[in-house]
């Protein structure tokens, strides 16, 4: 990996503020930032942090207060609804919840068969169709003949998530936008999640933004760590450098946070 | 060997599906909870370790339904009591139970100090208000929460203020066992430390003599609990300390938990995630033999003909297969060389 990729996603003094005069408060205070194409980047922080807001931003569900987006080197430009849904094919995103992802009233077929659609696949034949639905639910191990006619609520929530990155692989965005993807599902099915991720962004050289609240996750997963506190990056770096080296005292307080095997966890330092 | 508070053995509880399938949640599980100590129960979803919860408190609701089995809590014996005899003497007295998210339980319309006044209220109706007050202030301190929590509604808290309130509600009458499943997974790791931070002082105040914590996440387990069990479709599979559950897991489906671990220290990046593949056996129908054997490296025809019990060796400790501990061992070696 020595030649320097491009660059896909990059923000400059990007800045939320949520209220107006005395009760301004900035979700996401001036943050700057540079993705590199086929790059798995994880964004770290507390709760209340501001990394859904910045996601938020990212996807073009929440209008930034100042500062600038840039899009494949380009300022991103999502004024018109038709310009925003050109920039969604480009960029998708892994939800929390899986159990609230889906529309309850479709089927999966309809949930993959949008997908498809939405790729400009629309005039392709019934079996061509099949056959792309089930070369995606491959991908996540998961069997077509299984899930067709099903609808969301009778798969597990392991399932469910595996569905939603079968729908990444066929939409082939260049950004995948994972919020905290694995958060609600145990950890056994998380690592199934985690590999899928991996093996995606090998296969596609998609990049893949990950927020995460668990260090140790975001170490195991990413090439490199952004740490936001209270709205702003305070260290970011290769999760080698970000982890086994950290420099700022909020990135040592929360490693110091995560229970361990190795070391004995220090109860005696709760704030 | 301190006091033995709860004696749980061979209990079986089993759901009760529409169609009248029975489906074993709980299967011939036996355990002990003493004195000063904790216990931890880790397993993937779907594995029964809420159901066991459930089935411990004695509170059996369709289609929720108890088998056969014993809960010793001192000289009672909690199936054998009437529900309504269990919800009065028991729940909330001797045995306190937090469930998953229940921070999300609070009626958003009360302040936490009629939260309180419920609980106080429901086993003694005649206390006053004033002297409910004063043991909530006197608790609150000790516990290091802030006083005016108490005044506030449930939307003025933060998630991980909420779930140490909701602790301190139900643990308000010092019950002897706290069953404590998931308190941490929907907070984030500072509220997470502070609310594990919170149920050891409890421990040691005296407030809680006893408490069987549940949770998936292992790093987790092995840091709270002294001992662990591990379970795997209704069955324990595994149990001992916790540091030789994670450190020297013998059933391949702990072995296979401890592969998921991840944690921010050297050495993780390098580790193969190895999931388990597959998904836990419908318990409307369990394998007549081991119930992992589908799901297992190691199978052999014997493990799919017969059920095991479980092999107890060494103090305390007990795996359910049929490989030998020298053989499992020798696997497991062999992977890593």
């Amino acid at each position: 990996m020595s030649t320097v990729k491009p660059e896909c996603l990059s923000g400059k003094q990007l800045s939320k503020v949520f209220g107006l005069g005395k009760n301004a408060k900035a979700a996401v205070d001036g943050v700057n930032f540079s993705f590199a194409q086929g790059e798995l980047i994880s964004i770290v922080g507390e709760s209340g942090s501001g990394k859904t807001t910045l996601a938020k931003m990212l996807l073009g569900l929440l209008n930034k207060t100042s500062g600038e987006i840039y899009y494949e080197g380009k300022l991103l430009d999502i004024s018109t609804a038709a310009k925003k849904k050109a920039y969604w094919k480009g960029i998708q995103a892994i939800f929390q919840d899986p159990f609230s992802s889906f529309n309850v009233f479709n089927k999966i077929d309809t949930v993959l068969l949008d997908c498809i659609n939405m790729r400009g696949c629309k005039n392709l034949s019934k079996p061509g169709k099949v056959a792309m639905m089930t070369e995606a639910l491959r991908f996540v191990n998961l069997k077509y003949e299984e899930l067709t006619n099903k609808y969301p609520f009778e798969l597990s929530g392991g399932q469910m998530q595996r569905l939603m990155i079968a729908r990444i692989f066929l939409l082939k965005p260049k950004i995948l936008l994972a919020d905290e993807p694995t958060s609600m599902i145990d950890a056994c099915s998380r690592a199934t999640i985690l590999d899928m991720l991996l093996k995606l962004r090998d296969e596609t050289q998609m990049t893949i933004i990950f927020i995460t609240h668990d260090i140790g996750l975001a170490y195991y997963i990413s090439d490199s760590v952004y740490i936001m506190e209270k709205g702003k990056f305070v260290e970011h770096g290769t999760a080698d450098e970000v982890i086994l080296n950290p420099k700022a005292a909020y990135t040592q307080r929360l490693i110091n946070d995560v229970p361990k095997l190795n070391e004995p966890w220090d109860l005696s330092t709760v704030s | 060997m301190s006091k033995l508070i709860l004696d749980v053995r061979d209990l079986t509880t089993k759901y009760i599906t529409r169609q009248g399938e029975g489906v074993y949640a709980v299967d011939q599980v036996s355990l002990k909870l003493y004195e000063g100590r904790s216990l931890g129960i880790a397993g993937e979803s779907g594995c029964g370790k809420s159901t066991l919860a459930l089935s411990l408190m004695g509170y059996y609701f369709a289609p929720l339904h108890y088998m056969s089995g014993d809960i010793f809590l001192g000289d009672r014996n909690i199936p054998k009591m009437a529900p309504d005899e269990v919800r009065r003497k028991v729940l909330g007295t001797d045995i306190a139970y937090i469930p998953q998210a229940a921070m999300n339980a609070l009626n958003p319309t009360r302040k936490i100090i009629d939260f309180i006044e419920d609980v106080i209220l429901a086993h003694e109706p005649k206390t006053s208000k004033k002297d409910i007050f004063e043991l909530a202030t006197q608790r609150f301190t000790r516990l290091n929460l802030p006083q005016d929590a108490l005044q506030k509604y449930p939307v003025e808290l933060s998630g991980g203020m909420k779930q140490r309130v909701v602790i301190a509600i139900s643990t308000i009458l010092s019950p002897q066992v706290l069953i404590a499943d998931e308190p941490s997974s929907a907070l984030d790791v500072s509220s997470q430390k502070m609310v594990i931070r919170m149920l050891r002082d409890m421990m040691e105040m005296g407030m809680i003599k006893t408490m069987l914590f549940i949770t998936h996440e292992l790093p987790l387990l092995y840091n709270v609990t002294d001992d662990i069990m591990v379970m795997y479709a209704g069955q324990i599979v595994e149990s001992g300390t916790a540091k030789e559950v994670v450190f020297d897991p013998l059933h391949p489906y702990a072995r296979g938990l401890m592969d998921s671990i991840l944690v921010p220290e050297e050495g993780t990046r390098q580790a193969i995630l190895c999931a388990i593949p597959g998904t836990p056996p419908n318990l409307k129908d369990p394998p007549s033999g081991c119930r992992f054997a589908a799901r297992c490296k190691y199978v052999a025809p014997e493990c799919t003909a017969n059920a095991q019990a479980l092999n107890h060796f060494g103090q305390g400790r007990a795996y359910r297969c049929w490989r030998a501990q020298v053989q499992l061992r020798g696997y497991y070696t062999d992977e890593h060389s």
